[in-house]
């Protein structure tokens, strides 16, 4: 069995969304269209549509995280399906009871669906293999596995600025190596078939093999920069600092980080993008950040109608639509 | 006392060469004749072995049976019939039990165990340090003369070189040899992948080749100033064959064994998260795996063993960097060789040797042979035997196997324990 086959079921339908690895062209770019049929809800008087009426959601992060489980819970309630906030802290999980008791636990209230974020790769991946068959299960991120709600994110904000993918390069810059957004990144770039991803990180951020996912590597950000039409910046966590992977946050920032000086080696028009939540003057400038290039915040913006799409999908609720759409 | 014939089996004896049909008799717990030496041996039972082949009895070098401290995995008893319904009369246990095997007492126990069972016996490996902490030296002296066949510091690396080294020296004073698991704990991190295109892809932390051969090559300098005789356990990368190569031919006392599942699987096997291939050390390339099976067609490697790591469900059910490492192996350890006959990777002889007289030699031990005058330690196996392998259906406690749903060959029929008939299929 392997990762895609467990998210589709016997019809080719999104069941669970755990990776963006191995999912057709043509079922992200559904993602996507949903999405944007979502982007009005937001802006009405009254920000709702009936689609999940009457199924429960629950919103189970064993780390901590503020705007990804915000988004999935405003997806949610706009979607009008009731909503479960559970956040377990890893350590009380390993105190307590194993991650498959507190499945059983809450599939036993008949929850419909579960967003999971977990510090363990391949996390939802177990759960969408151990919940009963009628629960689905959508991916909030796994260890450094993937997060590919917000890569889908990405995606639409990307197409938002740039209709045409295969016409894009598009460089992804930092801590590579522990980053779940930028392997769900690199998969949707490349099956939506952009004309070149880059990843631009010093040696000690980058897992071995990266190339093999598809991707050109370079060590040195101005090069990287040449000619791209997209920037997507990582976050680099302060700890990396102590686990003899970097010299220092300065050294970083001088070689990586991204400034008005480095943005001048990508294309006029590019963008900057940055998953969030970023360090302003670690891996990016301020004025970069908040400059007319960075499109930060319409990440954010968008992150509720992409996750809208995908709850809608995976709950079969718009089976319909994308029938008669095709 | 019964007195015992094995009729018209292909007998094949590594020891002493042999490789032909004939009979074996056994009596007061011995062997008395191969072949037709004994023409007027009259027996009380008689075992029919046409087109089966007989063969000493099975040496595994490492396995684990969860005595004492994780009797809610296994215990010597579940192991021990799950070993010797597969032909394994003799197993070396390492020392990373509850508690540690660092004093005499936690030795007998387990041989004690073992005894009142009476199906195989046990070998156990005693601590190199005192709670395989790579800080003290163990009481290596009573722990030989409590039982334990060699030292070893199992999984728990000696990251203080020198602690390492006087280790070794004090064991080759002892007249023991060192079991080395080469990690360099360092490197492996929190790794529990091998580090390459698969772990990139499934996020997970990765365990890098250099965590083995860094280890090696460190371990084999020490072997080389300290002069003594160490076995190296469980190898996984195609480097550390060559390194251990290099070795021996430099004339170092070194020998080396793999796991059975590192000779059929790789890296691959761990993708969509299979938690039965969580292994340490990890499944490897592809590459790897080649090197191991040419390292044991060539004898760079002596001997295969099960490695193997019975768990309850619990400890496999949780996302793949949380579950427990290893594999139920025992029950398939002979089949799985087997497949490597079938493959042309080994010869039959050779694969027998690599499963009784090369790991008895490791052990120091004169058993795995069927001389006259030795244990009659035999098996008797149905070569052509096809069965498919079902979870559930494992003899051993632990279910957990990564075979689930493989079409094998070969079933023991008959295992003799010191010329006692103890297991008999019922097939």
């Amino acid at each position: 069995m392997t990762l895609n086959n467990i998210q589709l079921d016997n019809n080719g339908r999104l069941k669970h969304f755990l990776t963006t690895e191995g999912l057709s062209k043509n079922l992200l770019l559904d993602i996507l269209n949903h999405a944007e049929s979502f982007v009005s809800v937001g802006n009405r008087a009254v920000k709702k549509v009936p689609l999940l009426r009457g199924t429960t959601i629950v919103n189970l992060f064993f780390e901590p995280s503020t705007r990804t489980r915000t988004t999935f819970e405003l997806a949610a309630k706009r979607l009008s399906a009731d909503v479960l906030n559970i956040n377990i802290a890893q350590s009380s999980a390993s105190k307590g009871e194993s991650l498959q008791d507190t499945l059983q636990t809450l599939e036993a209230m008949h929850c419909d669906m579960f967003v999971v974020r977990h510090g363990s790769s391949g996390a939802a991946h177990f759960i969408a293999k151990n919940v009963s068959p009628g629960t689905r299960i959508i991916n909030a991120g796994d260890g450094n596995h993937a997060h590919p709600t917000q890569a889908m994110i990405d995606m639409f904000t990307i197409r938002r600025h740039k209709p045409d993918f295969s016409s894009l390069k598009i460089a992804i810059v930092g801590d590579i190596l522990h980053s779940r957004v930028a392997r769900s990144e690199i998969h949707a770039l490349t099956t939506l078939g952009v004309n070149e991803v880059r990843v631009i990180a010093p040696r000690t951020l980058l897992p071995a093999q990266v190339e093999t996912l598809g991707v050109h590597v370079f060590h040195d950000l101005g090069k990287g920069l040449e000619d791209v039409d997209v920037i997507i910046m990582l976050r680099l966590q302060r700890e990396r600092m102590r686990s003899a992977l970097l010299p220092s946050e300065l050294e970083y920032f001088y070689s990586y980080g991204l400034t008005e000086e480095k943005l001048r080696f990508a294309k006029d028009d590019a963008i900057v993008m940055h998953p969030g939540p970023i360090n302003r003057g670690v891996e990016i400038d301020t004025q970069i950040a908040d400059g007319k290039r960075s499109v930060i915040l319409q990440q954010v913006s968008h992150g509720i109608a992409i996750r809208m799409a995908v709850m809608a999908m995976c709950m079969g609720s718009l089976a319909e639509l994308s029938e008669e759409q095709s | 006392m019964k007195r015992l014939r094995i009729a018209n089996g292909r007998i094949i004896d590594p020891a002493n060469h042999t490789d032909e049909i004939g009979d074996i008799c056994v009596s007061n717990r011995k062997i008395v004749s191969v072949a037709d030496l004994a023409p007027d041996f009259k027996e009380d039972l008689k075992i029919d072995a046409s087109g089966k082949l007989v063969c000493p009895g099975l040496i595994d070098l490492c396995a684990r049976f969860r005595e004492p401290g994780q009797e809610h995995k296994a215990t010597i008893q579940s192991e021990s019939f799950a070993a010797i319904s597969s032909g394994i009369t003799s197993v070396c246990c390492p020392p990373d039990t509850h508690p540690v095997i660092d004093t005499a007492a936690v030795a007998e126990l387990i041989q004690q165990r073992a005894e009142s069972v009476d199906l195989l016996r046990i070998f156990p490996l005693g601590a190199l340090t005192h709670g395989l902490q790579g800080e003290h030296l163990s009481e290596m002296l009573a722990l030989k003369r409590a039982g334990c066949v060699g030292v070893s510091n199992a999984y728990c690396g000696i990251a203080n070189t020198d602690v390492l080294r006087h280790a070794l020296e004090y064991a080759h004073s002892c007249d023991m040899t060192v079991f080395i698991q080469a990690e360099d704990h360092f490197l492996s991190g929190n790794g529990i992948a091998h580090e390459g295109a698969i772990s990139t892809r499934l996020g997970l932390p990765p365990i890098p080749e250099t965590a083995e051969t860094v280890a090696v090559s460190q371990a084999l300098l020490l072997i080389e100033q300290s002069g003594g005789r160490a076995h190296f356990c469980r190898l996984s990368c195609a480097r550390s064959i060559a390194l251990i190569e290099d070795a021996k031919k430099s004339g170092l006392l070194v020998s080396a064994d793999v796991g059975i599942s590192h000779l059929h699987l790789t890296e691959m096997d761990v993708d969509a998260y299979n938690v039965d291939c969580h292994l340490h050390p990890p499944l490897r390339s592809q590459r790897d795996k080649e090197a191991l099976c040419q390292g044991l067609s060539s004898g760079k490697i002596d001997a295969i063993c099960s490695d193997h790591q019975p768990h309850d469900d619990d400890a496999k059910a949780s996302p793949f960097g949380e579950t427990e490492a290893g594999a139920s192996t025992i029950e398939l350890l002979l089949p799985l060789v087997l497949d490597l006959v079938r493959k042309n990777i080994l010869s039959l002889s050779d694969a027998i040797a690599c499963l009784t007289s090369k790991p008895a030699a490791i052990l120091g031990l004169n058993t795995g042979t069927l001389s006259p005058g030795s244990v009659a330690d035999i098996i008797v196996v149905d070569l052509d035997k096809h069965f498919t392998v079902e979870r559930t259906q494992l003899r051993s406690a632990g279910k957990n196997t990564p075979f689930h749903g493989w079409e094998l060959n070969g079933l023991v029929t008959q295992a003799l324990f010191r010329g006692r008939l103890v297991y008999q299929s019922k097939d």
